[in-house]
């Protein structure tokens, strides 16, 4: 990162004009000090340990890339509530395929080949599963929540088919590294995480696909006339957040070593949550991979701070739910005294 | 030939194809007994509906109502054991009122501060199931600790009937509650000033606000109704399944919505009818129902529901595009 802060305004990411875009990023961050600071306060030494942070860098990447895909969505006014349907989905039908192949030898010793089959199956999954919520949100125009309310419906539903209810136990060693292993003293989801966020951070604000669903998002009918394939922009961006999902799919059933159809069902309060905590404008037009990755450790470290208070997950819950709420009271009340 | 194009009319037309194809692959749906449970099966997901029906006509979505019935029917069902207390109105009215509050915590938020109500439902519904299995507790009120007065009155048969085995089976007079409420609420968006004003709203909230409507009273009007019913709806409920389970109704904010799609109401708001919404709480409980007496595996339900979600929303968006053309 400080390469690139060092590079100059030529280049584009100068920190100065960062903030004069927007103030968002500084008070997320400024949040994020504050909740640590808070939490340092309320228990220094079980918060503060190198452990306690090391398992966050396992926990937050998979969430955070649903976030950024659900940002994704929001940036054409859209929003997809079956992220979370495609991420159980495709890690499932990974599941199934290793079982299928290993047959009664064990899955844990998988080779390599039939890994990369598993993972690119479940992209595909993904990438099919969002090519439909596209499709039906550009071609017969559906609205984005019923469209995406009801295809979460199928593909959650087709994740329970293909089990029968009870998860599927047992990935190969080589997928547990995807969500359990270590690169060079980091945890693998993390370091996979930042090279997706530096990605989309590029695809979204240098690429013309980027700038043109910003515009879309901005003003449809301007979009329109200036000749914007809004349809075929759309069906993109959809196909994305499909991808999104199935990667976090894989994080999901790497670090648990199972795949169910309904793991992680309160995953999307939390990803749009963190989406529109990240500055993303639900209504479209506006939103940062920084700003939503900023938000979602954020968030990490204050659910893991009132984990280690000994907080039930439901009052976890119940503390997301005030958050959402309590930010957007905050931000109608900045807005009016514009 | 006006009334061909009706949306209930062709709703009502595919029902009786498909209760005649169900029929036809198993005759036991034709049976008293079936028909029965299936009218009882629409009581509670139709009440809800009709809130949900409310929200969508002022042009919101309603994601919150289950956790807000939920939450209503286990603090009254706690609050009754704790104090002792029984009877039946007078524990439908503390639901009711509950479930209206939290129904106005949403339209403050939706109006007031000008959020999307899918966003703001999401936040209300995460706040107040965490609350509630957070703090109020997680443990199920079975038959034995549940008042009995409650009880009682769900059991109301109108019609009882005895098969030639000797086991009785009836119609429930739940059915009559939840009729009454469908008329009352149609009564209220035909011929009243209010309800004409949720069209209104729901068709262009700036038309309305120019027309004299006020729109905070709208909002306010329309989330509480939602609120109230889901409350009622959610005590109702745990008398009907002598259970007050503080886990329940999770993921039924899906059927409610598919059943008021299904029923012709449009997202986008200012249209939408009760008898639609009747049919199309019908339409879905019957599938749900029927899967099992086709001897579809039980695991294929979510499927047929997020089908039947995007075959509604298909068709009703290929009318209302139709209609602009």
């Amino acid at each position: 990162m400080n390469t690139e802060l060092n590079s100059g305004p030529k280049n584009g990411f100068d920190i100065r004009r960062l903030i004069n875009r927007d103030n968002n990023i500084v008070q997320l961050l400024l949040m994020t000090v504050l909740i640590f600071v808070v939490m340092t306060a309320l228990s220094p030494d079980k918060f503060l340990r190198y452990y306690n942070f090391e398992s966050l860098t396992y926990l937050f990447p998979e969430l955070g890339l649903l976030a950024i895909a659900m940002m994704i969505a929001m940036l054409t006014g859209g929003i997809d509530l079956s992220v979370v349907g495609i991420a159980n989905l495709s890690g499932i039908l990974a599941g199934v395929i290793f079982h299928k192949i290993a047959g009664d030898s064990g899955v844990a010793g998988t080779g390599f080949p039939t890994v990369l089959l598993g993972i690119g199956v479940a992209i595909a999954t993904g990438a099919v599963a969002g090519a439909i919520n596209g499709l039906l949100i550009t071609r017969m125009n559906i609205t984005p929540i019923l469209a995406t309310l009801g295809t979460g419906q199928v593909y959650t539903g087709l994740a329970v088919v293909l089990t029968g209810g009870p998860a599927i136990v047992g990935f190969p060693d080589m997928w547990s590294f995807i969500g359990n292993g270590k690169i060079l003293g980091l945890a693998t989801p993390f370091v996979l995480f930042l090279v997706l966020m530096v990605l989309l951070a590029w695809v979204l604000t240098r690429t013309t696909f980027g700038i043109n669903l910003m515009l879309i998002g901005t003003n449809p009918k301007a979009a329109l006339f200036a000749g914007l394939k809004r349809e075929r922009m759309v069906l993109y961006s959809y196909i994305l957040t499909g991808v999104l999902g199935s990667i976090a799919g894989i994080m999901l059933s790497g670090r648990t070593n199972a795949a169910k159809s309904d793991y992680g069902t309160s995953y999307l309060l939390q990803a749009v949550l963190i989406a529109v905590l990240g500055g993303t404008n639900p209504a479209g037009g506006k939103g940062s991979v920084i700003g939503v990755s900023i938000a979602v450790i954020a968030l990490m470290l204050l659910s893991s701070g009132f984990t280690i208070l000994r907080f039930s997950n439901h009052l976890v819950d119940f503390i997301w739910g005030a958050f959402l709420l309590l930010v957007i009271a905050l931000n109608a009340w900045k807005n009016r005294g514009r | 030939m006006a009334w061909f194009r009706r949306s209930e009319v062709v709703i009502a037309g595919i029902l009786m194809l498909a209760m005649i194809l169900i029929g036809l692959i198993n005759p036991a749906f034709w049976g008293l007994d079936n028909l029965f449970s299936l009218l009882r099966s629409n009581v509670i997901i139709g009440i809800m509906a009709l809130g949900v029906l409310l929200v969508m006509i002022s042009g919101g979505i309603d994601v919150s109502f289950p956790a807000f019935a939920v939450a209503a029917m286990y603090l009254t069902v706690k609050a009754m054991i704790a104090l002792g207390m029984d009877g039946v109105a007078l524990p439908m009215a503390m639901a009711t009122l509950m479930g209206m509050a939290f129904g106005c915590v949403n339209a403050v938020f939706v109006h007031n501060f000008r959020m999307i109500p899918l966003i703001v439902t999401l936040g209300t519904s995460g706040m107040v199931r965490g609350f509630l299995l957070g703090v109020v507790g997680t443990s199920m009120i079975n038959i034995n600790a549940m008042p009995q007065s409650l009880l009682e009155f769900a059991k109301t048969d109108i019609i009882s009937l005895s098969k030639p085995d000797g086991t009785t089976y009836g119609l429930t007079a739940m059915v009559l509650v939840y009729g009454g409420l469908a008329l009352l609420m149609h009564l209220v968006l035909r011929y009243t000033m209010i309800g004409r004003s949720v069209y209104a709203y729901g068709g262009d909230a700036e038309a309305a606000r120019r027309a004299g409507f006020n729109p905070a009273k709208t909002v306010f009007f329309v989330y509480a109704v939602a609120g109230a019913l889901a409350g009622f709806a959610g005590l109702l409920h745990s008398g009907m399944i002598w259970l007050a389970n503080p886990r329940d109704f999770v993921g039924l904010e899906l059927d409610v919505i598919a059943a008021v799609v299904l029923g012709g109401a449009s997202i986008f708001g200012g249209r939408g009818s009760v008898l639609g919404t009747m049919l199309g709480v019908f339409m879905l409980v019957m599938v749900k129902n029927s899967l099992i007496i086709m001897k579809v595996d039980t695991t294929w339900q979510r499927v047929a529901v997020g089908i039947i979600i995007i075959i509604a929303t298909a068709l009703t968006a290929w009318r209302d595009r139709r209609r602009q053309a």
